[in-house]
């Protein structure tokens, strides 16, 4: 997916997809959707997890800022972005973190200044997943210059082809480019690209976080299907290894089923008319450290083979565990560290007070 | 059941009933009666409400969060739904009656624990033992004290002569009814551990709160908020995986024994570790008799290792899941 080759197919993959209304199932019908509801979505999941089909390439659109669209969107807004979004003919980076607000995102120093009918842009982001190749990238910056923290930010969108933006991919440690540094020199983009209220960005990107750590950027099927994966490899080896990892293939087992369980909750919860908040920081706790579970436990039963390529002569069937270790071991990093999440749940989940 | 229990059994209620002989109170029981709780799974036509597991397992962690000492799960969890099973024996279908009026105690013995609870004070054991089921009244059966950490609890070593007319199933019926028993037992302590789970955390999060040292709450440092969260994110996942149990023992679901082990291991695991960071947290004070954390720390220990500790539930689900059969679907089917 981060070559580019590689995402052009994943690109044509989800045109694919769009041309049978299977981009994205929850969306209303007049942007591409089903107009499914929360339970239909995740059956949809199991069915796509099952059938072994392409990660998503435009997760950042279709997953994150879709839905903050729909909350937080014009019509207009919703009419422009969405459509090409689930087909994506418009392909979605993110643009949250800079080289000095990483956790402490409220830092955020990269500038948008009004003028005109225009944001000027200024400044650097980084760590924006699938910038190399993207179309756009949506983030917050600081439009007020006297504001502190959290206060003083905007949700804006941008188009990556502006001119005064330079894109530089940042390889990660399988040495692909799935992310990448972007530079900002007095970038114009339309006011009309802001989305929500001028100032009022944190608490938009919050909803979108919200997103991204709670229901849709990972699924349980996503965990199921490698759970699957895992049994299988055990059963495989079985004679080979000792009842210490039998019974950390049960646990992944069992934490792919509660991770399910949960999340029908949830959704339910949804549905019913309630709604996520903290709590989605529980859910990115879990799911961060099942999939690094689940693939240390794999490559424990690998044992000497875990760390060959699966191009190798003799790599057996290794598969994609060691790429699928190495892309867990981002889990308990991106979409906020799990020690944010920490934070969030000892103090607005069990009220514990602010250091 | 929630504001009955924190009245009537309060911690100093339960302190009380480690200096009674009995440990047990016949009027919380008459209480738990007039509730409706006993005969929760009681046939209306035995005067109970007819209910089922999904209801049952929210009373259980009431239960667990108050620390009753009482044996409601016993009686009303394990012993009620068994016995309205048994349709041709007129004597467990007039216990049933006796249950729901508060006027029946009856324990359930299985071999998976070496131990029975509260055979001082039950009118009856319910007893497994091979694919017999045997019934078995007060003065059929012998029992010796085996003193327990947790001072609510009663365990006894049972002693009793096989008779055949104690002997109300055998065959497939009595294999299956002894499954039936495991399942229950097991899914009742889940849903108490999550009880005594969130009642541990709250008590070390309101003394985190309460706690200075240099200067400030130790609740606000992180090295108490990450533990207090990690234990948060177990219970948090622990919760639906119980209510899949009863919904799966409820509907006589094919995987009802693997759903259960599952909420077994996953409850059991949260409140053991909610006992060992509530003991953290609270630091030396945790560690004296006179702080009733031992209470809820106590019962998280004892329940983890009673009706199957984790190793005997790895091993239902392991057979399972790795047994050459097809490996799991998605979803809820397991």
């Amino acid at each position: 997916m981060d070559t580019a080759d590689g995402f052009e197919a994943h690109r044509r993959w989800e045109q694919t997809l769009n041309e049978g209304r299977w981009a994205m199932v929850p969306w209303p019908r007049k942007y591409g959707g089903r107009g499914a509801n929360l339970i239909e979505w995740l059956i949809f999941e199991e069915e796509y997890f099952r059938a072994g089909a392409p990660g998503r390439v435009n997760q950042n659109g279709i997953f994150l800022l879709g839905p903050t669209l729909m909350d937080f969107g014009t019509e207009e807004q919703k009419a422009r972005y969405l459509p090409p979004m689930a087909s994506s003919r418009e392909v979605w980076a993110q643009g949250w973190s800079e080289p000095n607000a990483g956790s402490d995102m409220a830092a955020i120093r990269a500038s948008a200044r009004k003028q005109g009918g225009s944001y000027i842009i200024n400044g650097q982001k980084t760590w924006c997943s699938r910038a190399a190749f993207a179309d756009w990238l949506f983030g917050i910056f600081r439009t007020d210059p006297d504001s502190q923290r959290h206060r003083g930010l905007t949700f804006i969108l941008v188009p990556l082809n502006a001119k005064g933006i330079t894109v530089r991919p940042i390889a990660q440690l399988d040495g692909e480019t799935g992310f990448a540094e972007v530079f900002f020199d007095d970038v114009e983009v339309p006011l009309a690209n802001r989305l929500g209220e001028e100032n009022q960005g944190w608490k938009v990107a919050m909803a979108t976080a919200g997103f991204e750590r709670g229901l849709m950027l990972r699924s349980p099927a996503r965990f199921q299907a490698t759970a699957k994966r895992l049994l299988e490899l055990y059963k495989r080896h079985a004679a080979e290894v000792d009842d210490s990892v039998r019974n950390a293939v049960l646990k992944a087992w069992m934490d792919a089923e509660a991770y399910c369980l949960n999340t029908y909750k949830t959704a339910s919860q949804l549905i019913a008319g309630g709604s996520i908040g903290a709590e989605s920081s529980l859910n990115k706790i879990f799911w961060s450290e099942l999939d690094v579970h689940m693939h240390e436990t794999a490559l424990s039963i690998l044992d000497a083979r875990a760390e060959i390529l699966p191009t190798a002569p003799e790599a057996g069937d290794v598969d994609g565990w060691l790429g699928g270790f190495l892309f867990s071991m981002a889990g308990p990093i991106y979409a906020g560290t799990n020690e944010i999440q920490r934070n969030v749940i000892a103090e607005r989940l069990l009220g514990l007070p602010r250091a | 059941m929630r504001s009955f229990l924190s009245k009537q059994c309060d911690a100093v209620y339960v302190r009380k009933s480690w200096e009674t002989e009995s440990g047990r109170s016949q009027q919380l029981w008459a209480g738990l009666a007039e509730l409706g709780a006993l005969g929760l799974q009681v046939p209306e036509t035995r005067g109970g409400l007819g209910m089922n597991e999904v209801d049952m397992v929210l009373l259980l962690e009431e239960c667990g969060r108050a620390a009753l000492p009482e044996p409601f799960a016993e009686t009303a969890a394990v012993a009620a739904p068994l016995l309205a099973s048994l349709n041709d024996c007129a004597e467990a279908q007039s216990i049933l009656s006796a249950i729901a009026q508060g006027s029946a105690i009856v324990t359930p013995s299985h071999e998976i624990n070496p131990f029975v609870s509260d055979a001082h004070i039950a009118d009856f054991v319910l007893l497994s033992r091979g694919d017999e089921i045997h019934l078995l009244k007060r003065d059929q059966i012998e029992a010796e004290l085996q003193e327990s950490s947790d001072p609510c609890r009663k365990l006894f070593k049972l002693r009793w002569t096989p008779a055949v007319g104690s002997r109300v199933a055998a065959g497939q019926q009595g294999r299956s009814l002894s499954d039936d028993m495991l399942n229950r037992a097991a899914l009742a302590v889940a849903a108490q551990q999550l009880g005594v789970a969130t009642r541990l955390t709250d008590m070390a999060v309101a003394y985190a709160c309460e706690r200075e040292q240099f200067g400030k709450a130790i609740g606000s440092f992180q090295a108490v908020k990450h533990q207090l969260a990690n234990v948060a994110v177990r219970v948090e996942f622990a919760r639906p995986v119980v209510a899949r149990a009863a919904f799966c023992v409820a509907t006589e679901a094919a995987e009802r024994s693997v759903a259960v082990s599952h909420a077994k291991i996953a409850a059991c695991e949260a409140a053991t570790a909610a006992a060992k960071t509530a003991l953290q947290v609270h630091g030396a004070i945790g560690y004296t008799w006179e702080v009733d954390l031992q209470i809820w720390m106590k019962r998280a220990w004892a329940l983890d290792k009673t009706w199957g500790a984790s190793r005997v539930h790895q091993a239902r689900i392991a057979a399972a899941l790795l047994g050459g059969e097809a490996a799991p679907s998605f979803g809820f089917s397991v």
